[in-house]
């Protein structure tokens, strides 16, 4: 299960600095949400991420994790409940994929045989069979399959928090499109409370719940993906979205953000399209089959209704 | 020429464990300086600058020399040997776990820290495994330096295989003994080193893939 951040007018200045890294942000963040923040490099948002498991430590304000102060835990003992991915993994070369991943459950002291079930565990998780990969070193793997390891590194010791500082920024594009779609994947399953900073527009848009834009060490906008294109909050964020190109738009909107929930009994009647699809194969689906509405579905359960209408209305209020 | 080795093994077996054993008493202290002192010069980077000049100012000073300015303060013994070896140590060891640690990606130190490792578990998960291959080398140099300055030794009463040597060189028509001694501290150096870099090639990771994994689990854990 998630847990709940909340910032309480927190403000960061480095000494020296012309002006504050972070400056009077406050936010909340549900249990179980995917939070992308998102911005130009140097808008605080690495920061931001930072003092949540406390490498910066706030000049002024309050972070709460789950209502809790986090000043009130040992910093060591906060950071070993948060899982934490950076870019280019991290991995420690010196280590093997499974000490690795065992790192934090070693912190914690579980007995050694806990602590290998569940490197396996994780390892099946992150589809790279244990038999072949658990004796490897971080050398012996490609980009895309370090940054998987240092995925499960994180989640080793199933915290209710991910913070992950751009972890597909250093991989090339089509491994990094196959590592979004396991983020989504994994996040279906195991729903965390995901914080994840990103300065790729496509990704915060393909990922995230909500997104929060940030500018100057401000907050900008923290809204969820539709409401960020279809009601930018200024030109800056219509700017960093493109909000004009709508067609591109339907391809990283996601069927849910867009449908109508219609309460059970539904009929899951034909033609169906899942929740996490995206609105562009909605539209392709309605034009191709000529039918009136489409069925939603989660899981296999029909949850919603989808019809040109909603389609169309949302591409106005766009432009 | 050789026959000297041979007549007298009881007398070399002396002269090579006072040898050995000023060696190593070089490295068992030239390490326990060195570590401490490269860990504070890499936090404090005007210290480096001020240490590492002064260290490789007298890493120029001849052996000989440096003995000599000690003998007045630790007296003519083997104290005063291993104090020139213990200082010769410093400069290699210090610069070696200077470059050891700046050759340690911060980002994994980082990775460490956001993991909740405290300074302690991070010096030894990670920056000691990490820092060793670079350690090792310069204790490996360190140590042929020392077997060096511990055969110049043998003129201030340090005992050593240089007893030999200079014994060869004083009395005429005593090849037999600069033999001898060249031998043993030729030898000496060369296992010496032959044992270092066995070490070093042996704590590279992923040099022991090829145990079983069961024998691997009973010797090491995971």
């Amino acid at each position: 299960m998630g847990a709940s951040i909340e910032f309480v007018d927190v403000s960061l200045w480095f000494p020296k600095a012309a002006r504050p890294a972070v400056s009077h942000c406050s936010f909340r963040i549900e249990p179980g949400e995917f939070v992308v923040l998102l911005g130009p490099s140097g808008c605080g948002k690495t920061t931001l991420l930072k003092m949540i498991n406390r490498l910066y430590e706030p000049t002024s304000g309050r972070i709460l994790i789950d209502g809790v102060d986090s000043r009130q835990y040992p910093v060591t003992a906060l950071r070993q409940r948060i899982g934490y991915v950076i870019q280019q993994s991290g991995l420690f070369p010196h280590m093997t994929v499974a000490q690795n991943i065992a790192v934090v459950p070693r912190l914690l002291q579980w007995p050694r045989e806990q602590i290998q079930a569940r490197v396996d565990e994780l390892l099946h998780l992150i589809q790279l069979p244990p038999a072949e990969f658990r004796h490897r070193f971080p050398a012996q793997l490609s980009g895309g399959q370090q940054q998987r390891v240092g995925l499960a590194r994180a989640l080793a010791a199933d915290p209710g928090l991910l913070l992950m500082d751009e972890p597909f920024g250093a991989i090339d594009a089509i491994t990094r499109s196959s590592l979004q779609e396991e983020m989504i994947r994994l996040q279906q399953k195991l729903r965390k409370t995901i914080v994840f900073v990103s300065h790729d527009v496509e990704e915060a848009l393909l990922l995230a719940d909500r997104i929060l834009v940030m500018q100057g060490g401000r907050i900008v906008q923290f809204d969820t993906p539709f409401q960020m294109i279809t009601r930018p909050a200024n030109d800056f964020v219509r700017e960093l979205l493109g909000t004009d190109d709508m067609v591109r738009h339907l391809g990283l909107l996601r069927v849910k953000a867009a449908m109508l929930n219609v309460e059970p009994p539904l009929l899951a009647a034909e033609p169906t399209i899942g929740a996490e699809d995206t609105l562009r194969r909605a539209l392709s689906l309605l034009l191709r089959s000529g039918a009136p509405q489409l069925t939603v579905l989660e899981e296999g359960r029909p949850v919603g209704i989808l019809t040109l209408e909603q389609i169309r209305d949302l591409t106005r209020t766009g432009c | 020429m050789l026959s000297y080795l041979w007549d007298n093994p009881g007398l070399m077996l002396d002269l090579l464990g006072q040898h050995v054993e000023m060696t190593l008493l070089t490295l068992g202290l030239g390490i326990a300086i060195a570590v401490p002192l490269g860990v504070l010069v890499h936090r404090w980077r005007l210290l480096a600058v001020l240490v590492m000049g002064v260290l490789g100012l007298l890493y120029t000073i001849p052996s000989l020399a440096l003995i000599i300015l000690l003998v007045p303060i630790f007296g003519l013994n083997r104290l005063a040997v291993v104090v020139a070896m213990v200082i010769y140590s410093q400069v290699i060891l210090v610069r070696h776990v200077l470059v050891g640690l700046d050759s340690i990606q911060p980002s994994l130190l980082e990775a460490a820290r956001g993991m909740g490792m405290n300074a302690w578990q991070r010096w030894w998960w990670v920056q000691v495994p990490l820092l060793l291959p670079i350690f090792l080398a310069g204790v490996r140099l360190t140590a042929i330096v020392a077997v060096a300055v511990a055969t110049v030794g043998a003129k201030f009463g340090a005992g050593g295989l240089g007893t030999l040597l200079f014994e060869g060189i004083a009395q005429a028509g005593r090849a037999d003994k600069l033999w001898a001694g060249a031998i043993g501290v030729g030898s000496l150096a060369l296992v010496l080193n032959t044992l270092l870099l066995a070490l070093e090639w042996a704590i590279k990771p992923g040099r022991w893939l090829w145990v079983p994994i069961p024998v691997r689990k009973l010797l090491w854990g995971l």
